[in-house]
């Protein structure tokens, strides 16, 4: 019984640890009282989405999808996962940006960034 | 016509290159921001019925980017669902923009004014482009842009409660986009590929693989969080009080119903009915949880205290009306659906200007404040009768017709006692529409601090009236709405 997790975890490792990341991305989003330690969890969840589309692109001894000598059978990695990431990655600077503006202008107001006092200072205005 | 034939891809590529003129001009000189965007959005609003009227005349549009075809290209489809929807939103983004000047003037600091267009822009753009892709990763990548620009238009406004507000919204957001992400790779990895028509077509030879059911769910709790359906609401309400009223209408109408249309293209577009029934059989849940909502989301807007938090919970209760119309799937209660997308984004966009005006006049949204408000604004309280009036459902307003089609569809479907549940929320949606109504009609306001209060500008008067009048013409007329609502509804469940 124990044998087959283990052989079921390591035939796919790197799923399982794409969906390790991505809980522990997810605690840090829910448990953390940080807002900055929010979005650092937000970042692991992204990262971890990452990792499962960079991880399903692998083909074993897979070469860079570029024009090699022995032409069109050429063992290729999938291009496209990559290309997909690159704008997701994009999208999660900009997100990270825009959440990291926000509270510093959360701060500017209320001077505190921790979420139940940030809760009692909304409440006292 | 080669200008024609270029239409998709123009309502995309110019209203972005229109966002950096925006900027450009904005920085030259402040007034130049507020014309570009008015004409920008009048080219999308009537390139968008150019559109639905080819669409119903030669059937669908396929657009292909750069001219690769769709299995390496982007594809933009234009069919009679998204046409109908497309001009729909088209139609409240326009009413918003001529709106939105002078409330913008009074609730956005000056400096800040250029670079909100440029975000109103943005925002608009990406929700068009959310609406005619015909590419699942390109859905997510507008889905993206719109969000981001949502979360900064939020925080525009001079309450600093807004900054909390957005933020959540943005934390939720993001997760329901990470979902949505996950659900398209998944999808990816069961078919190899992203075109939507595509995915259809692929997609029944594994409808019974794990990974196609974790696709669903992905997609299916993601979009849940972005339409704000019922147990996952709790970024909306603070989103819709807290932001400035141009982007609160902005974003009730058209952005939640763009998310809302993005939802039912991927159940019955890329998922098919027959894998939300039958595979996977999902639609009795929604249909309960659509119940809920109605019930509860009225139930939320009858305990507040504010008239925008109150029209905001309302809207939790009115997306469980078009859920509702989802979770029965057949013909009659889609089209009820359909028509109460439509119909909710012109009555709630008329409510949310109306109360867009009255804190324009009086700055303040508290209903204890607002005693007597409909001497002073007789035109506005009447345009909110209107609406309020369509929001119950009483004859002959479009918000009677979509709910009598959902009623019927119910019915159809030997569903009664589901169909009782929507009478209980029209009731109780009568009580919320009407605690504001009895306020501002017959509370005596003895203190005469607001005799002095007049109706807002035409500027936003006229969009308003508008919005009421459509409230009431389109519930007459509601044959013409059909043309176009009937064939789409074929569309989704299957037929040509």
């Amino acid at each position: 019984m124990i044998e087959s997790f283990i052989e079921l975890f390591f035939a796919r490792y790197n799923y399982w640890m794409a969906i390790i990341l991505m809980l522990i991305g997810l605690y840090a989003l829910i448990a953390k009282q940080n807002l900055v330690k929010k979005i650092i969890g937000l970042n692991i969840f992204q990262t971890a989405i990452f990792l499962f589309y960079i991880s399903f692109a692998e083909v074993k001894g897979g070469t860079a999808p570029i024009y090699l000598p022995q032409g069109i059978d050429a063992l290729y990695v999938n291009p496209l996962p990559h290309v997909l990431i690159l704008t997701a990655i994009v999208v999660g600077v900009s997100v990270t940006a825009v959440a990291l503006s926000l509270i510093v202008r959360i701060y500017e107001e209320y001077g505190v960034i921790d979420e139940d006092e940030l809760m009692q200072a909304v409440r006292r205005r | 016509m080669t200008v024609i034939n270029h239409l998709p891809v123009l309502l995309i590529a110019i209203p972005i290159l229109a966002s950096l003129l925006i900027f450009a001009a904005g920085w030259y000189d402040r007034r130049f921001a507020y014309p570009i965007t008015l004409i920008t959005v009048l080219f999308q609003f009537t390139a968008s019925v150019i559109l639905l009227l080819q669409v119903m005349q030669e059937g669908t549009i396929r657009y292909h980017l750069g001219g690769w075809a769709p299995p390496l290209g982007i594809e933009l489809v234009i069919d009679s669902f998204n046409g109908f929807i497309l001009a729909a939103i088209m139609l409240l983004a326009a009413a918003t923009v001529v709106y939105a000047r002078r409330s913008v003037e009074k609730e956005i600091e000056q400096e800040k004014i250029v670079s909100f267009y440029v975000l109103f822009q943005l925002l608009v753009t990406g929700l068009v482009g959310m609406t005619i892709t015909g590419d699942i990763f390109n859905l997510y990548v507008f889905l993206e842009i719109s969000s981001i620009a949502a979360y900064t238009l939020i925080s525009a406004s001079r309450k600093p409660h807004s900054y909390v507000a957005s933020f959540n919204y943005l934390v939720l957001g993001s997760i329901s986009a990470g979902f949505i992400l996950l659900g398209i790779g998944n999808l990816y990895v069961a078919t190899g590929t992203l075109n939507m028509a595509e995915l259809a077509a692929i997609l029944p030879a594994s409808y019974g693989l794990a990974t196609v059911h974790s696709a669903f769910l992905f997609l299916m709790i993601g979009f849940s969080i972005k339409i704000a359906f019922f147990p996952l609401h709790l970024w909306l309400p603070d989103a819709y009080t807290e932001s400035p009223s141009a982007v609160t209408i902005l974003i009730s109408t058209v952005m939640a119903k763009v998310s809302v249309y993005a939802l039912f293209r991927i159940l019955f577009s890329v998922f098919t009915t027959a894998y939300i029934i039958d595979s996977f059989p999902v639609t009795g849940f929604i249909l309960l949880m659509a119940t809920v909502a109605i019930v509860a989301g009225a139930v939320l807007a009858i305990a507040q205290d504010d008239l925008k938090r109150m029209l905001a919970y309302s809207s939790i209760s009115q997306i469980g009306y078009i859920m509702f119309a989802l979770g029965v799937a057949n013909q009659i209660a889609l089209e009820g659906g359909l028509l109460h997308i439509l119909g909710h984004a012109v009555m709630k966009g008329c409510l949310f200007m109306v109360a867009g005006m009255i804190i324009y006049r009086m700055g303040t949204s508290k209903l204890s404040e607002l005693k007597g408000v409909a001497k002073t604004m007789p035109i506005s309280c009447a345009a909110f009768a209107l609406a309020g009036a369509s929001m119950i459902g009483i004859p002959p307003t479009i918000g009677f017709m979509s709910k009598y089609y959902l009623v019927l569809g119910a019915f159809e479907a030997g569903l009664w006692p589901y169909a009782v549940v929507l009478l209980i929320g029209s009731l109780l949606a009568a009580v919320y529409i009407w605690k504001f109504i009895e306020i501002a009609y017959f509370g005596d306001h003895h203190d005469n601090h607001h005799t002095s209060v007049r109706e807002g500008p035409l500027s936003m008067l006229a969009p308003m009236v508008c919005l009421a009048v459509l409230c009431l013409i389109f519930g007459v007329f509601v044959e013409v709405l059909m043309e176009a609502v009937g064939p789409a509804v074929i569309l989704l469940l299957g037929g040509v």
